[in-house]
């Protein structure tokens, strides 16, 4: 009798088990449409709201987590050619998440903390982070702290802005801008730090770029050494302003834009946006604009501009050797996928844009789509997957997390 | 005999009760049906951008209006949201929401009404519809 009980019991575990290594072995075709030669498997599944992603040096991969009630950072090990799942630690929501220099570095909605890497370049005390940067600011509406890093040591925050345009009363039809945008001083641009010096906040930094509404995807370009962003551009132009802007236009406008930074630089917001179509920066409604005045010179051109509102949530400039040619040193970006466009929303892909000498080298291209699970998004909330994060993996494959599911897509070359 | 009239008396009851009923149903439901056929109108125009066509709303940025208390709660409340806004980030179904709800005083009475009673009446939400006289008196209590 005790021997049966012992019996079922051993069942029991290798059921689990089995059940266990299947959901960490990696899943094929996960329904994703690429360029010929490439193929896509899920290494990771059923995560929360995956934000961010950061592999270290031995190919583990960090997964920011924002909302999660079971801790907001999570490291998938890496097993060779799988992973596997590790307590989750950090009690903070969030989507920044990076390595540099021995630590891992991830932000909540107010603060950026770091965590020593062991010689295994893991975290060792999970407990005790220390806090890099606090104190700012967070009003719900863009909230996001993305991370990035220069090689000078010096840490950039996205400080994004607690509004859509700087109305008078927020996302109000036919409310006017308010005057010298306020809203700049503490956000509404790109903040640095230095990388290793403790409780720095406002003080301490400098604002090193302003006029960018909402940047969430942003990186570091070691081609060119400067910092590359994508700006969430502003939304509801039709809804805000009938008379100047129909349904279409306020669905294709104004764009996503792309812009490469240098230190003092003024991309705009909420004076004006750019018209991808046109391709001038415009007075913003708010501001006077109809649709077709010009806006001072003074304001930065993007990099490359995109279809509005599909939401751009990481940039990653490819380094690795494993995809041909023309991908190397190019820039893949994640679209979350838009909300505010009618009849049908845009975006929920991964992006490519070739670079040559530090410069966008023709026009963009879907790389990866099909993470919604069907063709049209009438709501948004019919997506069953959603881009948010890339990594590159030690091998060049690329990693793609998903915020709706906590799916962890790989993407590899195969010659 | 006794038996034929109390069959005749109840027979009656049932009747006139079903004809009342009836005729109240469909009263109600015709007021209803064009409440609810203006009041997606409305939606359409002002509220399907941030609330999406399926009522789904958007995950983490605009509030979903489906099976939520503040829907299918207390009218008063929910008229003085679509009057006043609502930027309190408060937390519906377990979730919170990152953007504001702009004031829509600017409707009439009737279109708020109109759209509360659309609302509350699809996406698989059934309550009761909202009338223009609900409104007028939560729009005056405002000052």
């Amino acid at each position: 009798m005790k021997s049966l009980k012992i019996l079922k019991t051993f069942i029991l575990l290798s059921t689990v088990l089995l059940a266990h290594s299947y959901v960490n072995a990696q899943q094929a075709s996960p329904g994703l449409t690429l360029p010929a030669g490439f193929k896509a498997s899920v290494v990771a599944d059923k995560l929360g709201k995956a934000r961010h992603i950061a592999f270290n040096s031995k190919g583990d991969l960090f997964v920011k987590l924002d909302r999660s009630k079971n801790g907001g950072i999570v490291m998938l090990k890496s097993n060779g050619n799988s992973f596997e799942q590790t307590p989750a630690f950090g009690n903070y929501s969030g989507t920044g998440i990076a390595i540099h220099d021995g630590y891992l570095y991830a932000s909540s909605n107010k603060e950026v903390f770091r965590y020593k890497l062991n010689d295994q370049q893991q975290v060792s005390d999970p407990s005790k982070p220390e806090t890099v940067v606090t104190g700012l600011i967070d009003r719900g509406q863009h909230n996001s702290k993305s991370i990035a890093f220069d090689n000078d040591d010096n840490l950039y925050v996205n400080i994004g802005a607690y509004s859509n345009s700087c109305q008078q009363k927020d996302r109000q039809k036919g409310s006017m801008g308010r005057e010298g945008c306020p809203i700049l001083d503490s956000a509404g641009g790109i903040w640095q730090f230095k990388a290793d010096k403790l409780n720095q906040t406002y003080g301490d930094g400098t604002r090193y770029a302003t006029g960018l509404r909402n940047v969430v995807g942003l990186d570091w370009n070691k081609q060119t050494n400067t910092l590359f962003v994508m700006q969430h551009g502003r939304d509801q132009l039709h809804d805000l302003f009938p008379d100047l802007y129909t349904e279409q236009q306020s669905a294709e406008l104004p764009a996503e834009c792309m812009y490469e930074l240098k230190k003092d630089d003024n991309a705009g917001w909420p004076y004006l946006y750019y018209d991808q179509l046109q391709k001038k920066k415009i007075v913003a409604p708010e501001y006077g604009g109809d649709g077709k005045k010009e806006a001072d010179n003074k304001y930065i051109d993007p990099a490359a501009a995109f279809p509005g509102h599909m939401a751009p949530n990481a940039l990653l400039f490819y380094t690795g050797s494993q995809f041909p040619e023309k991908y190397k040193n190019g820039a893949f970006i994640a679209f979350h996928g838009s909300w505010n466009r009618s009849p049908q929303q845009e975006g929920y892909f991964v992006a490519f844009v070739p670079f040559k000498d530090g410069k966008p080298a023709g026009d963009w291209e879907i790389f990866a789509k099909g993470f919604a699970g069907t063709d049209k998004v009438v709501s948004t909330n019919e997506a069953q997957h959603r881009p948010c994060g890339l990594a590159q993996g030690p091998d060049g494959s690329l990693y793609v997390s998903d915020d709706v599911k906590g799916t962890i897509y790989k993407i590899s070359y195969q010659k | 005999m006794r038996f034929f009239l109390a069959f005749v008396f109840l027979s009656t009851c049932f009747s006139i009760n079903a004809q009342t009923k009836k005729a109240s149903t469909a009263k109600t439901s015709v007021t209803a049906v064009s409440s609810i056929a203006a009041g997606k109108a409305v939606y359409t125009q002002y509220c399907v951008t941030c609330h999406q066509a399926n009522g789904g709303g958007v995950p983490n940025l605009n509030p979903p209006l489906i099976k939520t208390s503040q829907v299918l709660g207390e009218k008063t409340k929910l008229i003085n949201i679509l009057l006043k806004g609502l930027d309190t980030h408060e937390e519906i179904n377990g979730d919170t929401y990152e953007n504001v709800m702009p004031s829509q005083s600017f409707l009439t009475d009737k279109q708020i009404a109109d759209v509360l009673t659309y609302v509350r009446n699809s996406f698989g939400n059934k309550a009761s519809a909202v009338v223009a006289a609900d409104v007028k008196t939560a729009r005056a209590k405002i000052k």
